[in-house]
């Protein structure tokens, strides 16, 4: 039913092939960890908006209670992941890039699991999309491809969506959480689709996939029957799962850093965020857990859970045998695009879809950066067409504005062009600062332009008051005096006096206006 | 040969008179184009950090960047500092120049801070800030819009009861951004987190 062989695939240009390394964690099916001791749950809102908490210290909260919202209509609900007691509302270490501490809720659960859910929705072809969005919001979904984007905010003002795009590509190493997902709900998924397609008006669906999950692609071809829905087989390559990256395979439309996807008619997610809409919509869950990979040479038993939302990532790694003698690192991510952990202290995020404990063997680290040889080795490498090696001399001497007319904001920062450099250059190091020197150059001229404005408004204001004072006074002087219209019997002596006055003081003005202009006439010589 | 037109002395000489020439054109259409290319105000002030703070010895930025298109030196910005310089160096066609330390030294960026239970609510600071990042009103507690404050210092001056701090601007965590890889070799331990990318070789 569901046409498949005829559609045509555009090939990436670039990308490197790279070992998958996915087969240890995917033997065992996905299953749920033991609930751990402590739940750390993180209130991470996007850029620019904070937490507001809806709940307090020593509180008891059900499974599924908000426990804060963001400040902002774009803001993230965060949902109790269990129920339990609140112990602490505290900064703690999350596994982020920038090792900063985020505002956390350190939860006891009770190991009771009592619910508290929304009103399930019997019938979503019923109601509208604006309805739907809203209950997706309600339940805090959050894109579980990695970068952890509010799914409603990716949604509201997106119009005219033609294509819903399913990424199941998952192209980068040891990462298998999708595959894993795709097996045990494959129906919920579908459903997801389904509910996703109907909420944003999207006429079909392509479900992007890579041909070297074919376990996957068999389930997917016996279990699709929805015409809408279209199953795209794209050759293994990194990066093919990138979302500008997919769409571009699946339908040779590119989309440039400057434009969304949605602008464009495109709607992108990954089967995990289908699944969770689907719970939302129809059990009225709200989004506390996801599929996470723990895998990695150095664990006895690598495995994809099902994992709440606050979970130790240690406990994890207890759970899966980890082998602490060997373990030389710990990433969260894939090998690629994934970045180090100093501590397993930290909890399970929206955006954690993988933990890598590897060990030297398996991973060894990063050799010292070496000069550049200008071998061009990086330029086939690029999946969006970049020249890697001169945005690397741009972003080295920080020259910004060149950086910027050769498309630095284009680079998808996959890591690629690095993988493939004989010098051991961390080019995407170099990308990432040289975008954040463009970006804080740009706020800075922002902030100067809002000051100057602010600026040039005081000014503006305190000569308007001025003036306005000048006339006040010019106004109350001429009211005080009794205006003498008709000269009453004036002196004769008193009158020559002030015609005397007068005329010294005129020619006084007289010998000062032209001594003023003598020595400007002097000055403009002696310029001259 | 016998070529009367090839004669070195009178060549040589031709070639001198033509030098001369040229280069006496060439100063007087210098001296043409420094009088009429006034190099414009409004682009001189773009470069300014517009903290309005009057430490070159001019009442606001635009004033010294009228003062710079007539002439004057381009290293009186302390807030701006060597990025300042660099950039109106480069937009003048001269030498940049280091910071003249008469007029201050390059410094992190900072903002007022009122002591708010010791404020009398005089509006002192009020009329003296010049962007208008000071709420308040007679009798009543003053605060700084942090988000605005520029960091000229002018506020503090004036305050009768000396309340006001000029304290580091923060850092919040969604300022931390990437720094260059030698940068991170030598801060070490501060960037603890290191892209593990083309590890897998």
């Amino acid at each position: 039913m569901t046409a498949e062989s005829s559609r045509k695939i555009w090939p990436l240009p670039g990308g490197v092939y790279v070992e998958a390394n996915k087969a240890p964690s995917l033997r065992a099916p996905v299953t749920s960890p033991p609930l751990p001791h402590q739940l750390v749950i993180a209130l991470t809102q996007p850029a620019s908006i904070s937490p507001i908490l809806c709940a307090a210290e020593g509180d008891y909260v059900l499974k599924g209670q908000v426990l804060a919202h963001g400040s902002s209509d774009a803001g993230i609900n965060i949902h109790a992941s269990t129920s339990g007691t609140i112990i602490r509302i505290t900064p703690h270490a999350v596994p982020n890039t920038s090792g900063e501490h985020e505002l956390c809720v350190i939860l006891q659960p009770d190991r009771e699991e009592r619910w508290t859910r929304m009103a399930p929705v019997e019938n979503f072809t019923e109601c509208s999309s604006e309805l739907l969005y809203a209950r997706i919001k309600d339940a805090g979904i959050r894109g579980l491809g990695g970068a952890a984007f509010p799914t409603h905010a990716k949604l509201v003002g997106a119009t005219n969506i033609h294509t819903l795009v399913l990424n199941i590509s998952e192209c980068e190493p040891f990462i298998s959480c999708d595959e894993a997902l795709v097996h045990k709900y494959l129906n919920e998924v579908i459903t997801g689709t389904q509910i996703l397609l109907h909420a944003s008006g999207a006429t079909r669906c392509l479900i992007g996939i890579e041909d070297s999950k074919p376990a996957a692609i068999r389930a997917l071809r016996a279990a699709l029957s929805d015409p809408r829905i279209e199953l795209v087989v794209v050759p293994a390559l990194y990066p093919s799962g990138a979302e500008r990256q997919l769409i571009y395979s699946l339908t040779g439309v590119e989309i440039t850093a400057d434009t969304l996807p949605v602008e464009k008619g495109f709607l992108c997610h990954n089967p995990g965020t289908a699944l969770a809409v689907m719970r939302a919509v129809i059990h009225g869950e709200p989004m506390i857990s996801r599929v996470t990979t723990v895998t990695g040479a150095a664990l006895a038993a690598p495995a994809n859970y099902e994992v709440l939302f606050g979970t130790p990532i240690n406990e994890l790694l207890q759970l899966c045998g980890v082998d602490n003698e060997n373990l030389s690192r710990l990433i969260i991510g894939g090998s690629l695009m994934g970045t180090q952990i100093t501590s397993a202290e930290v909890p399970v995020l929206a955006s954690t879809n993988c933990i890598l404990a590897t060990t030297h063997e398996e991973l060894p680290a990063p050799l010292p950066e070496q000069p550049c040889i200008r071998c061009g080795f990086c330029v086939p490498a690029c999946p969006v067409l970049l020249q890697p090696q001169v945005l690397y001399w741009d972003s080295r001497q920080l020259a910004l504005t060149d950086a910027t007319s050769h498309h630095l904001a284009d680079c998808i920062e996959c890591g690629a062009c690095a993988y493939v450099c004989p010098s051991h250059i961390p080019l995407v190091q170099y990308f990432r600062a040289a975008k954040a020197e463009i970006r804080i150059e740009a706020e800075q001229v922002h902030i100067a332009d809002s000051s100057r404005q602010r600026f040039e408004f005081h000014q503006a204001r305190v000569h308007a008051e001025k003036v306005q004072q000048e006339l006040r006074r010019a106004e109350r002087a001429a009211l005080m005096k009794p205006a003498p219209e008709q000269p009453l019997e004036v002196n004769s002596a008193q009158a020559t006096i002030a015609a005397a006055l007068a005329r010294v003081k005129a020619k006084k003005l007289e010998q000062a206006l032209s001594a003023s202009n003598n020595t400007k006439t002097d000055e403009g010589e002696t310029k001259r | 040969m016998n070529l009367p037109l090839i004669n070195i002395p009178f060549t040589l000489f031709a070639l001198l008179l033509l030098a001369i020439a040229l280069t006496a054109s060439h100063r007087v259409a210098q001296n043409y184009l420094r009088r009429t290319n006034k190099p414009d105000v409004d682009a001189i002030d773009a470069l300014l950090p517009q903290t309005q703070c009057g430490q070159c010895g001019h009442p606001g930025c635009r004033p010294y960047a009228e003062a710079i298109a007539n002439g004057s030196e381009i290293n009186k910005c302390p807030p701006g500092g060597a990025r300042t310089i660099d950039a109106l160096a480069q937009l003048l066609r001269v030498q940049p120049l280091p910071l003249d330390p008469s007029h201050g030294v390059e410094a992190t960026r900072k903002v007022a801070v009122i002591r708010e239970a010791e404020c009398i609510g005089c509006t002192k600071c009020i009329a003296a800030c010049p962007v208008d990042a000071i709420l308040g009103s007679a009798k009543h507690m003053h605060t700084v819009i942090a988000r605005e404050c520029t960091g000229c210092d002018l506020c503090v001056e004036p305050c009768p009861v000396d309340c006001i701090d000029m304290v580091e601007a923060q850092t919040l965590a969604q300022s931390w951004h990437w720094q260059r890889p030698e940068a991170s070799r030598h801060i070490g331990e501060a960037h603890k987190i290191i892209v593990c990318q083309g590890a897998l070789r």
